[in-house]
């Protein structure tokens, strides 16, 4: 389980989080949504100490993350980043199986390759482009890569940052079918930043809704349409008018 | 009037840029400090080492062997003009030498690696910070300061006196074309003048500079890289600052190190 508590971060004069309280139960899929520069993505990097929040706390079975071992937190953990993040100077392969290739229980490099080879077949990559460079990529297909990384070691928690962005709607379909079966079958827990709203019904147990630096609205997918909220019914019906200002 | 506003407006003139210079000056030495400790501690990344010395080492010959042949050539012409105005021109192959191997062997040398290399590391590495790779590198349990820096830092290090030597010798033979060709020496004369004078001083100086100029290259090419701002001006900026605090810090590291050396 991960809970946020207080949680804030500004850059300079942009107050970005300003008091996050969150609770992501352990074995669920959490679905993250809210307007475009509203610190989503910070959110996550604030969770896995790739920014340090300005305040508040974040536990992780009940450890602080910050006083807990770096390595063998990360190691529960996979990330798919809003922008793919592959390493250019690596193949396909190597970018999916990075984990695998490196660490006290690396694998031999013909067992990895098989087993990004298989990732890569999960996001409906084909095996050809295990050995292509990541910028011979397309950009939905360098998504499907980071996201075939993300899960390649099988870690515990999992966060995909707008894991179907970039991609069309069959393939959204396929990503969004292999987030939940990673959850139900693998017992993972995830937690997913997307805009899309076919996406948070099909993926998630639970949704949080992020305006103005603080959650929102949070509760059981099955509560999103009959919540009262303002915000939410303005955000999932994608309308211009009400509370959120459409100019941010 | 009162006095202490503009007196106050000096000082905050004057203290702010140093304050700023001693910050990255502490910075830059904590950051090579964690470079330094990560040497020796597993895990090494042999690879990233093998590709650090091919590119840094083995892809600059060119560029230092033509640096090396040109100065040699011009420092030959000089040094005979200059020479002949007391009847000294014999001196010629052994200034060329040591001033070859003491001075402008590793200081040129580590000029072009310099514009080479750290704009390239840092560009690099810029990039990989601002396409969130580093992050990424995080996530994955790989510690970058590992993977990046330290492999590019001791490749720099180990490869850069290998350079200077072979600048030495392209250089020393540039001296010799010129010698042979232009300025009438006799080819055995030239050779055994160069070999009688130098010292194994001159050229161990020279190769204990380029192993400090190669660690200044490779360490501002990461520090700047790994601090890059955001976007394509970010790395922009990052690349531009690599390179001439690297060149800047080189010049003043070789004084220090001939102060060192030579000063008696
Ligand atoms: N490293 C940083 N330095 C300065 N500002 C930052 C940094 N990272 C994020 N921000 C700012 O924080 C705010 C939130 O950014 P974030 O990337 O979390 O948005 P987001 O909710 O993920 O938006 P999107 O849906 O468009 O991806 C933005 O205003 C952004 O400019
Ligand atoms: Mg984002």
């Amino acid at each position: 389980m991960i809970t946020l508590t207080g949680v804030q971060k500004s850059f300079g004069a942009n107050r970005v989080l300003a008091g996050v309280n969150l609770t992501i139960p352990s074995g669920q899929s959490m679905v993250i949504i809210g307007g475009s520069g509203t610190g989503k993505s910070v959110l996550l990097k604030c969770i896995l100490g790739l920014v340090r929040p300005d305040g508040g706390q974040i536990t992780l079975d009940g450890q602080d993350v910050t006083k807990a071992d770096r390595d063998a937190f990360l190691a529960r953990f996979g990330m798919l980043f809003q922008g793919g993040a592959l390493f250019d100077s690596l193949r396909v392969w190597e970018n999916v199986a990075f984990r695998l290739l490196r660490g006290a229980k690396a694998l031999p490099k013909a067992d990895a390759r098989e087993i990004a080879i298989g990732k890569l077949r999960r996001v409906g990559l084909k095996p050809e482009v295990a050995d292509l460079f990541p910028a011979e990529l397309s950009g939905g297909m360098q998504k499907r890569v980071g996201l075939a990384r993300a899960i390649a070691a099988e870690p515990e928690i999992i966060f995909f940052d707008e894991p179907t962005t970039g991609l069309d709607p069959i393939m959204a379909g396929v990503i969004n079918e292999l987030i939940r079966e990673i959850v139900v079958e693998m017992g993972a827990t995830a937690m997913t930043i997307t805009h899309d709203m076919s996406s948070v019904r099909a993926i998630a147990d639970r949704v949080a809704m992020l305006h103005a630096g603080v959650i929102q609205w949070t509760g059981p997918v099955s509560e999103l349409d009959a919540t009262p909220d303002p915000y939410v019914q303005q955000f999932i019906h994608g309308r211009a008018t009400g509370p959120i200002a459409s100019v941010r | 009037m009162n006095l202490a506003t503009p007196l106050a407006a000096l000082f905050a003139a004057i203290g702010r840029p140093v304050l700023a210079a001693l910050t990255s000056i502490g910075r830059v030495t904590l950051f090579a400090g964690a470079i330094v400790g990560h040497i020796l501690r597993p895990p090494f990344y042999l690879r990233e080492f093998g590709q650090s010395v091919l590119q840094i080492g083995w892809f600059s010959l060119p560029v230092v062997g033509l640096t090396a042949i040109f100065t040699g050539g011009a420092l030959a012409l000089q040094i005979y003009a200059g020479g002949s105005r007391f009847n000294a021109e014999s001196v010629v192959p052994s200034i060329v030498a040591i001033g070859m191997t003491r001075e402008l062997g590793p200081v040129l040398g580590g000029l072009m690696v310099a514009a080479r290399v750290a704009s390239s590391i840092a560009a690099e590495i810029g990039t990989m910070k601002v396409t969130e790779q580093i992050d990424a590198l995080v996530t994955l349990s790989t510690n970058p300061l590992k993977y990046l820096a330290v492999p590019r830092v001791l490749a720099a290090t180990l490869a850069m006196p290998v350079l200077v030597a072979v600048g030495d010798a392209i250089g020393i033979m540039g001296g010799w074309l010129v010698g042979i060709t232009r300025l009438d020496f006799n080819s055995a004369a030239y050779l055994k003048n160069t070999a009688d004078f130098l010292e194994p001083w001159d050229v161990g100086s020279g190769l204990v500079k380029g192993a400090v100029f190669g660690f200044i290259v490779a360490l501002m090419g990461c520090y700047h890289g790994m601090n890059s701002a955001r976007g394509a001006q970010g790395v922009g900026a990052a690349t531009k600052a690599a390179v001439v605090s690297a060149s800047v810090l080189i010049l003043a590291a070789n004084y220090l190190l001939t102060e060192v050396f030579f000063s008696a």
